[in-house]
């Protein structure tokens, strides 16, 4: 793993937020949920009228009676009538939930029962197993299903338990796949190392690491796979597959069906039923899902541009420099609905060609100040109050569209991580010629000469090949290189670096700090280095701001403040950088008799 | 390169195949004696039924039949009908191009319309995307018989504006034939809507998330290109995999629906070839539709290829 | 004789594709580490140094050479064996928010490998509480979940969790690269004390140079999958005899603006060399 960094302000609030929110425990919350509560209610009670049918019916499900034939509604002894051959509707009825009911267990419960037990063993064992694992399923996945229900219909002699085991045996694919992509990817998590170097057997490690993340998907699908056993074993029983002597809501709807005309009601009572059950099927899903997997991010509208708050924005005087920013405050608003205070009251200034290092501990809001001048803050964000002011113009509230001018031509960023920052899917080449373009209204050709020279200035050796290459083949030194020349394409005024080095090895650090040294005179470009290395503010810096929690602890210039931090902070985190001089001056401690500790 | 890769998978489809068939032979040679007997009726005698089982060599090692079976299959002959005598392959293909002259058109339509409202409820939020997710809602919640039947009633036998039942070749009249598949076609977009919508707008989502489409609009690309040209990019590749996975859905409901319609289909030949036994018909059909899955996800994967690198074929 | 012995260790992983060839990313590195010292191991991405911590914890195969520990080969051991060894080799990573399992309290880590060994749920209890006060951490802390806890109490926490079946060496796998500038030094420090208290020992990974001189008896340099240097810690990172070396010593800034111009130069010198 390459060199880790410390958690940004995003992570920070929503790992803060995720602790706060689930204290109270599982089913105490999916009790507060009425869809929860309607939905479970619901297939209750239909259940419950299912197991209790001896009691609430006087006749068979398939006692003829040919006197009562189309009987309509209300008969005494056939409150929903009867049917085409004088069988009462609402015993039928109640006897196809209870067929519903089995077939919802065994296909789900064989699904659950294959998919979960492979996808353990696929998942969590090596490469061999998985291979074979997942060669099986794809086999079973490429089987169309219900055609092959239809077609052993001869084997399964009708029975509908038969038909439904073979359904959930083609239905566990799917859940194979879910928990076999949850393992694979808790195999990986370092506490499983852990639990393994602790010396846990494999069995155990299973059963309580592993085990406990694919409870929840589980029961997800559980519920979403009774619902599709459910339907297609009243499509089945619908075309006639299987024994006509077993009453389901597939066998009422055809009969309904072939007497539409004479009696609707006979088709409506089983759609109804059928439909009742199966939405609320999903419909419980869907509520299992939000709350057993919390709330899923949701869509905002690309191009709003930065929230800003009503009474916010402060007008303020410009003054010479190129970047001035006054008592900005930035909140985030939590689940619950609390707005909290990332960045409180912040001021720096930039002036041309000045490189000034904002340097701060995680969670000091740092990038939440650089991304704000940028208009790119996420959508959970808000601007509270203050202003930035960009060579006299105020960036605070304009919108995408306003910013965009500004943004790759006169104001340019520099990204912390090299590789997520470049889309997968297109040639590094294409991606700097469409910035290169859109900043500057080039032709391709044109665009496409200035990025290879762009990349040759930024110390690429082989620009064509680099341009042609995908970002998965490029390494991530050269990422950053390809990321800076996208950024000083078009000979910015500003420069946002944010962490630029932190995700690097140490000696390609340093070449890339000599680049962005390089460039910064050669194009007199302002600089906002934001950094927890004071090492980097020492090597290019001008100017420093310190910050902590939000607010702006001290500024000044950089050769006044390493020699002269002013206030407590500043002065406890000069101290905490590793002394040069530091080295482990007591020898090994003597090999411990029996190992006790004093 | 690419072709060895086609070829294999071909190759891994065939013997797929052919695994399967082999194993549906096996399940079906249990109802061989009662085949015979039904073919036979009112003159089943255990003698009878004995000698045409002699005749139809029914009584020889299970693996032979197989094997002979095998034989003809490669060669493009899959025996005939126990019943018609009518020859097994066209009859077959004949099916499955019905089934699938309604299959391709809601699979086409579903895709555009899943793209359209997942992209567009993804990128702008608020109404769009609970009308997006309403829309979804609606399609899984309500079964497709259901909707089958619910969308006769109203419209064909009600509003008398589509017929109800029965299927016009393209060949013969293509008015007719798109008539004759609308209402199925509707009910199986609107069940593939509410699976790929979902998907869609869940990876769109997901991608206008990431790290690239900020960097992107600091360098002052516009909204409409990071959302078409990168985001929907990215976003394709796993709902691409959807796309056929949703396809043998709808084959599988195709099946059903067809009864309501009386589409001489691939679902109602299954069916009666099954109720009846008639075991080549039934071979024929199992090994097509295993096939036909294979291509399809043939043409998934080298689709997906193309569109993400890190998964093309080396 | 050494705690840990290496010799000519080598690992290869295999190759991406269908008939690609196995990578060997560790050339046949050997190093040792005594009782109660702290040998550093410092490289770049790609040197090799997190595979050789992943080896010596049987998390992974080595290809070739031996990996001695207490005098016998432990490179070699079926999963059962190397179990046992898990009271005696044990390990710190990097990643304070994912090596902690979210969904146990931090009492129930603490005493996981405990019960493993075959303590009692009382003793174990009580060596947790304990464990917390050696880290650092109010006895409290047994019934919260690790997300309630910093990066750099968690940290305590993993300490903790490694300490508790007392062994004799700790694989520390850039325990503090994730952490704040003024939690590393407390964290580093924590650790200096608790080798003085108990004698255990440390394979130190890292890639900060500083970091590794701060606590480190010895150091070993790699530099992809080869051992370039070894030699007492301030030897090596004040005065290196390898050119490697030298260039990540001049690489990594330092926080003083004039004494940083004059690396660049002595970087910018070795650089023309």
């Amino acid at each position: 793993m390459e060199a880790m960094t410390t958690p940004s302000t995003e992570l920070i609030v929503a790992i803060e937020d995720a602790a706060a929110a689930s204290r109270t425990p599982i089913w105490k919350r999916l009790l507060r949920d009425p869809q929860f509560v309607v939905t479970a209610s619901i297939l209750v009670v239909i259940f419950l009228l299912g197991i209790l049918t001896p009691l609430l019916t006087q006749h068979g499900p398939n006692d003829a009676d040919l006197s009562m034939v189309n009987a309509p509604v209300g008969t005494p002894g056939y409150p929903l009538g009867a049917d085409e051959t004088g069988r009462d509707i609402w015993t039928r009825l109640l006897h196809s939930i209870n067929t519903a009911a089995i077939s919802a267990i065994i296909g789900a419960g064989v699904a659950l029962t294959v998919g979960v037990i492979a996808g353990l063993i696929g998942g969590y064992f090596g490469a061999v197993t998985r291979a074979s694992t997942e060669w099986l399923f794809s086999l079973i996945m490429t089987f169309p299903g219900i055609l092959l229900l239809i077609i052993l219909m001869p084997v399964t002699g009708g029975d509908y338990r038969f038909t439904m085991l073979i359904f959930g045996v083609l239905l566990s694919p799917g859940i194979y796949r879910i928990v076999r992509n949850l393992v694979v990817g808790v195999k990986n998590e370092l506490y499983v190392d852990a639990a393994r170097v602790s010396g846990l057997g494999n069995l155990r490690i299973l059963s309580r690491h592993v085990l406990f993340v694919v409870r929840g998907p589980i029961i997800i699908a559980a519920a979403f796979m009774a619902g599709s056993a459910i339907a297609v074993q009243s499509g089945l029983a619908f075309l006639g597959v299987g024994s006509l002597q077993i009453p389901s809501f597939g066998a009422m709807i055809a009969s309904g069906f072939r007497n539409l005309y004479i009696a609707p009601t006979q088709f409506l009572w089983p759609s109804l039923m059928l439909g009742v059950i199966t939405a609320s099927l999903v419909l419980l899903g869907n509520a299992l899902r939000d709350t057993l997997e919390g709330s899923k991010p949701t869509p905002v509208k690309v191009g709003a541009g930065q929230k800003v708050a009503a009474d916010g924005v402060a007008k303020a005087h410009a003054s010479g420099a190129l970047l001035e920013v006054t008592d900005l405050g930035i909140a985030y608003r939590g689940p619950s609905g609390q707005p909290r205070e990332v960045v409180r009251g912040v001021s720096l200034s930039i002036a041309r060609g000045q490189v000034v290092g904002v340097v701060g501990e995680s969670g000091s809001g740092k990038t939440q100040t650089a991304f704000a001048t940028l208009g790119v803050l996420p959508p959970e964000a808000v601007i509270t109050r203050g202003s930035i002011l960009f060579d006299g113009q105020e960036l605070v509230g304009l919108t995408d569209a306003q910013m965009r001018p500004l943004r790759g031509k006169a104001i340019a960023y520099i990204p912390q991580e090299p590789m997520s920052n470049l889309d997968p899917s297109y040639r590094v080449g294409s991606q700097l010629v469409e910035g290169v373009r859109s900043a500057l209204g080039l032709s391709k050709r044109e665009a496409k000469a200035r990025v290879i020279a762009l990349l040759e200035r930024c110390g690429i050796a082989d620009p064509q090949r680099t341009f042609d290459s995908y970002p998965h083949q490029i390494s991530g030194g050269m990422a950053q290189r390809v990321l800076i020349a996208g950024a000083v394409a078009s000979r910015p005024r500003l420069l946002i670096a944010d962490e630029p080095t932190t995700a690097l090895d140490v000696t390609v650090q340093a070449e890339i700090l000599d680049l962005l040294r390089d460039l910064q005179s050669e194009l007199d470009m302002a600089v906002l280095l934001v950094t927890h290395n004071f090492g980097v503010v020492a090597d290019l810096c001008d100017g420093i701001v310190v910050m902590q929690k939000g607010e702006v602890v001290e500024a000044g210039p950089a050769t006044e403040i390493f020699q002269n931090p002013q206030h407590d902070y500043t002065k406890m985190l000069l101290g905490a950088i590793l002394d040069e001089g530091s080295v482990r001056a007591d020898a090994p401690a003597a090999a411990p008799a029996e190992g006790i500790l004093r | 390169m690419m072709i060895s890769y086609i070829l294999r998978r071909l190759g891994a489809g065939l013997i797929l195949a052919v695994l399967v068939t082999f194993i549906t032979f096996l399940l079906l040679s249990t109802s061989f004696e009662d085949v015979a007997k039904t073919i036979l009726g009112q003159s089943a005698t255990p003698e009878a039924t004995a000698a045409l089982m002699q005749t139809k060599g029914w009584d020889r090692p299970l693996i032979v039949q197989y094997f002979d079976w095998l034989a003809g299959a490669v060669q493009g002959d899959f025996g005939v009908s126990v019943y018609t005598s009518l020859p097994v392959g066209p009859t077959v293909v004949q099916r499955l191009l019905v089934t699938l002259s309604v299959i391709v058109p809601a699979l086409l339509i579903t895709v555009v319309v899943s793209v359209v409202l997942g992209v567009w409820a993804a990128s702008r939020g608020g109404l769009a995307d609970r009308i997006s997710q309403g829309i979804s809602l609606v399609g899984y919640i309500v079964p497709g018989l259901l909707l089958a039947i619910g969308l006769v009633v109203v419209f064909a036998v009600r509003l008398k504006w589509l017929p109800a039942t029965g299927y016009t070749p393209f060949s013969e009249d293509p008015a007719a034939w798109a008539r004759s598949i609308t209402i199925p076609v509707i009910v199986l977009t609107i069940g593939g809507v509410a699976n790929m919508a979902a998907q869609v707008r869940g990876r769109m989502i997901d991608e206008l998330r990431r790290d690239y489409v900020r960097t992107l609009r600091t360098r002052g690309v516009s909204t409409t290109s990071i959302v078409v040209r990168h985001s929907l990019r990215n976003a394709a590749s796993p709902a691409l995999t959807v796309m056929s996975l949703e396809f043998i859905q709808m084959f599988g409901s195709a099946l059903i629906i067809e009864n309501v319609f009386a589409l001489p289909g691939y679902g109602s030949f299954a069916f009666n070839a099954s109720l009846q036994g008639d075991i080549p018909v039934i071979m024929g059909i199992t090994a097509f539709g295993v096939l036909l899955v294979t291509v399809v996800n043939l043409l998934t994967d080298l689709a997906n290829g193309w569109l993400n690198p890190k998964a093309r074929v080396h | 004789m050494s705690l840990l012995e290496i010799t000519d260790l080598r690992v290869s992983f295999p190759g991406r594709g269908w008939r690609a060839k196995p990578v060997e990313v560790l050339h046949g590195v050997s190093l040792d580490v005594a009782h109660g010292e702290t040998v550093g191991l410092v490289g770049e991405s790609g040197s090799g140094k997190t595979t050789i911590g992943r080896a010596v914890l049987g998390l992974l195969k080595p290809s070739g050479g031996t990996i001695g520990f207490n005098g016998e080969t432990i490179s070699a051991l079926a999963p059962r064996q190397r179990r046992r060894l898990a009271k005696d080799i044990q390990v710190v990573f990097q990643d304070p928010y994912t090596s902690l399992n979210p969904s146990l309290t931090v009492g129930d880590i603490l005493a996981e490998p405990l019960v493993v060994q075959g303590a009692t749920g009382k003793d174990a209890r009580a060596r947790v509480r304990t464990l917390l006060d050696q880290v650092g951490l109010p006895a409290d802390a047994a019934e919260r979940l690790p997300r309630e806890f910093s990066g750099g109490q968690r940290q305590r926490v993993a300490i903790a969790r490694a300490l508790a079946p007392q062994p004799k060496l700790i694989v520390c796998d850039e325990p503090v690269s994730a952490l704040d500038l003024s939690t590393q030094e407390r964290v580093l420090d924590l650790f200096i004390d608790i080798q003085r208290s108990t004698g255990v020992a440390y394979l130190f990974i890292s890639h900060d140079l500083t970091v590794v001189r701060h606590i480190s008896h010895r150091v070993a340099v790699l530099y992809r999958g080869d051992l370039v240097e070894m030699g007492p810690a301030a030897q090596v990172t004040s005065e290196p005899a390898h050119e490697y070396t030298r260039k990540l010593l001049l690489a990594a800034p330092v926080a003083d603006p004039s004494l940083q111009r004059e690396r660049r130069e002595a970087r910018r010198n070795l650089a023309a060399a």
